[in-house]
């Protein structure tokens, strides 16, 4: 059956045809649609999990009960995942388990880029690199095949533009009728990992991976076209299919076992064609397995290291190298002159983050200097935001402009304890979303009530996970079928690591939010703000809009500081776009002229 | 067999994504190798979207290469002219006449070019330039969310297949209620392009 498939979909499909019986992930981009994929399918538990850690701990434990898992992250996941990732590898477990890692070049929606490749080589497992959705689908198979045979957990890499690329797929399989039973095997030497147990663990590790090496030299979706020999491309992912695009001759050399790779084929490989380039995405993982075959190869000298490759940037690089020749005329596109105003993301009309980052802005930041990317002194009255990973980050862009810092999930409260305990003269607050405190920003609270710091947390309370998507976590209860299950109580959980003073507040109360937080700053004790109201998009509010009372309006354009999409000016007047207004009178609180009103029906 | 590359742009919201899915499955149930990627970011959140969508008898790359766009769908007039370098020279460019202001024009610090001057840069390519009324459209078939199905019945003028193919993909997707309303829109979406031509 003939089926246009995303690759993340595909994955999804594939595992679930494996005989998948257990998905667990923390939603990212662009691995998100995965476990959505798999949610409503026959037979599978799917949940998501508090953080990539716990994801994959407990997907260790359901695979160490002999059911076949999945589990699923974004690059940066990998990260966090990374403890419980290098002890699998060294346990290995008594069912399949595939490790899914989406990467993405160019930073799409990321607050960083990296090769996740390398994790492979690091924890000394199997990985595979589909090219296209019908490999995804094809390849999730053999990665439950190897894991099982190997005893060994598989890293499956995918990257933005392969699980967000949709291709026909065939679909040739089925989902197994008869899958084993779970059940514990018990073994201590197996599964606990004191020192005497370890050291005969890790010989397995390297004689496992050296049985893998011969393994890889027969996998039959590795593939070899010659066509013209004068230029081999070996290559992978995404990467190939571009190369397959501009190289119209060439010989190739697919390779979907990118670790460790088939060294047998690479040398036969190149034995066939004069010159060997490598075209591949990020690092030069497979040009320096190439090279450490002593063969001759060429790749990042001419092919990007930073960001996504697409055909224009593998072209161009080929002709700069010579292994294509120069357009024999020059291109006859034009350029436009227009002078086109960029769109940058930005935080929705009736964001509940609004309110209270516009406060951070008017109280944290001095409104004489002018914002510049410049580092600078900061004077006297003027505070630290530390922030963190979800939309509210968008609140960096002017007009906020209301964040200093975002680094990793959790970071910000860390960043604001160090800060304190650093010296800073400065009053610092840390600003994060409930999601993201449920993902890594209790253990830092837990820490500032162990250091006795006196700083401020906001938790931006908008009961979803916004930025993915809109899923469920443990403070929402609800599950990624959408079933309500208990809620973990964000105001108990706070009060019970220790914090004394607790304050709820209403993200759209401008003046509330305000005074809280002066009190908090000169609180001498740890203090945290919830500012609670539910994301709009996610909730499809739509209260009365607003208007402008243009006889009242002084043309101030105080309004246009809370940068909400629905403000907008209109025949050189302030107007309110009653369509995409939500009705959320942040602006309202904002003007001075009292010129911001319900709009009468 | 007829190889084409579209790609269609907007921002977030405007129904983008689901009109170049659209075009993908129907490419596939005419027998054509379909590939389509978006690039969609934080698009939920204002950005700009665009999706590549290619159909041909054997596809590599999802991505098409700048020059070689047969057929820009923009939502969006400005989203027009940001991606017109992609279009081949004598391709179509299909503008629906909406505007979405993004902040950085609103605070004043860009202005937000008009229409003539983004006419310009695109017949500096093509003279195969169509600015489609839908904004009209929407008001008159009483569905303004049906914008992506407007630009789908302009482009359907260019494209040599069975028009049934495409109501059958709108019947699938839209909800009964704008069923009506969707078909509509997809007819005067032909009407206002052949018009023009």
């Amino acid at each position: 059956m003939r089926k246009l498939l995303s690759g993340n979909e595909a994955i999804a499909l594939g595992a679930y045809h494996a005989g998948v019986g257990f998905a667990t992930a923390y939603p990212g981009t662009p691995s998100t649609e995965i476990l959505q994929t798999m949610a409503p399918m026959e037979g599978i538990y799917t949940e998501w999990s508090v953080n990539e850690k716990v994801a994959l701990e407990v997907g260790m434990g359901a695979a160490y009960g002999g059911v076949r898992t999945l589990v699923i992250m974004k690059h940066v996941g990998l990260n966090v995942a990374a403890d419980p990732f290098f002890a699998l590898a060294t346990t290995g477990t008594n069912a399949g388990i595939v490790v899914v890692s989406c990467d993405d070049p160019g930073e799409h929606s990321s607050q960083g880029e990296q090769d996740n490749r390398h994790f492979a080589k690091f924890a000394k497992v199997p990985m595979l690199e589909p090219t296209d959705s019908q490999e995804a689908y094809e390849l999730m198979d053999w990665a439950y095949k190897i894991s099982k045979e190997f005893d060994t957990p598989v890293l499956f890499r995918s990257t933005t533009r392969i699980s967000h690329c949709k291709c026909v797929v065939d679909v040739t399989r089925d989902r197994p009728a008869d899958l084993p039973k779970p059940g514990y095997l018990r073994s201590s030497a197996k599964y606990v990992m004191v020192p005497s147990n370890a050291r005969v663990r890790r010989i397995s590790m390297e004689e496992r991976i050296a049985r893998l090496r011969d393994y890889v030299e027969k996998f039959p979706l590795n593939k070899m076209i010659i066509n013209d020999t004068r230029l081999g491309i070996i290559s992978s992912g995404i990467g190939y299919q571009y190369a397959r695009e501009v190289f119209k001759n060439a010989s190739f050399l697919k390779l979907v076992t990118t670790y460790p790779v088939p060294e047998k084929l690479i040398r036969s490989f190149a034995a066939k064609v004069d010159k060997v380039i490598v075209i591949e995405e990020l690092d030069p993982h497979l040009e320096e397995e190439v090279r450490l075959l002593g063969i001759p190869v060429e790749g990042k000298s001419f092919i990007p290291i930073i960001g996504e490759l697409n055909p224009e940037i593998v072209e161009a690089g080929a002709i700069r190298a010579g292994v294509l020749p120069a357009p024999t005329q020059t291109s006859s596109t034009v350029i436009p002159t227009v002078k086109i105003p960029p769109r940058r993301p930005q935080l929705c009309a009736g964001c509940p983050h609004v309110g209270p980052e516009f406060v951070l802005r008017k109280m944290g930041f001095d409104s004489k200097i002018k914002p510049s990317p410049t580092p600078r002194e900061m004077t006297k009255k003027e505070i630290v935001v530390t922030s963190d990973i979800g939309c509210y980050t968008l609140g960096v862009y002017e007009p906020l402009g209301a964040l200093d810092t975002c680094a990793c999930m959790g970071a910000s409260i860390g960043q604001a304890t160090g800060l304190e305990k650093a010296g800073i003269p400065n009053k610092i607050v840390s600003v994060l979303g409930d999601s993201t405190f449920m993902h890594s920003g209790i253990t830092g609270l837990v820490d500032m009530v162990y250091k006795q710091s006196n700083g401020t947390v906001i938790i931006l309370d908008n009961s979803t996970t916004a930025m993915t998507g809109h899923q469920g976590h443990a403070g929402t209860g609800i599950s990624i079928n959408g079933t309500r299950g208990p809620k973990v109580n964000l105001e108990k959980l706070v009060e019970g690591i220790g914090i004394k003073d607790v304050n709820v507040v209403s993200a759209y109360d401008l003046k509330a939010f305000e005074s809280t937080l002066k009190r908090c700053l000169e609180n001498n004790e740890p203090s945290v703000i919830i500012a609670r109201g539910p994301c709009v998009l996610n909730e499809k509010i739509k209260w009365t809009p607003f208007e402008v009372d243009i006889d009242n309006c002084v043309d101030c354009r105080d309004c246009l500081d809370v940068g909400c999409p629905a403000i907008c000016i209109w025949n050189e007047q302030v107007q309110i776009d009653a369509s995409v207004c939500v009705g959320c009178g942040v602006c309202a609180q904002v003007c001075p002229q009292g010129a911001i009103v319900e709009k009468k029906s | 067999m007829k190889a084409i590359n579209v790609l269609m742009v907007g921002v977030g919201g405007q129904g983008v994504i689901l009109a170049s899915d659209a075009m993908a499955e129907i490419g596939m149930a005419a027998g054509y190798d379909v590939k389509k990627t978006d690039s969609l970011g934080m698009a939920q959140r204002g950005g700009s979207v665009v999706s590549n969508m290619r159909w041909g008898k054997k596809i590599f790359s999802p991505m098409i290469k700048k020059g070689e766009v047969d057929f820009l769908v923009s939502f969006e007039e400005v989203e027009a002219a940001r991606w017109a370098a992609y279009l081949r020279p004598g391709g179509v460019a299909i503008v629906a006449d909406v505007m979405v202001m993004p902040i950085s024009a609103m605070s004043g610090a860009f202005p937000y070019p008009g229409w003539e001057e983004i006419k310009t840069a695109l017949t500096s390519i093509t003279d195969q330039v169509y600015l489609i009324p839908a904004m009209r459209i929407g008001q008159e078939v009483g569905n303004p969310k049906a914008l992506n199905i407007v630009m789908m019945g302009a482009l359907s003028t260019f494209l040599d297949l069975d028009s049934e193919i495409w109501l059958e993909d709108i019947r699938k997707k839209v909800p009964p209620k704008f069923l009506d309303s969707s078909f509509q829109a997809f007819l005067k979406g032909i009407e206002a392009t052949k018009s023009m031509k």
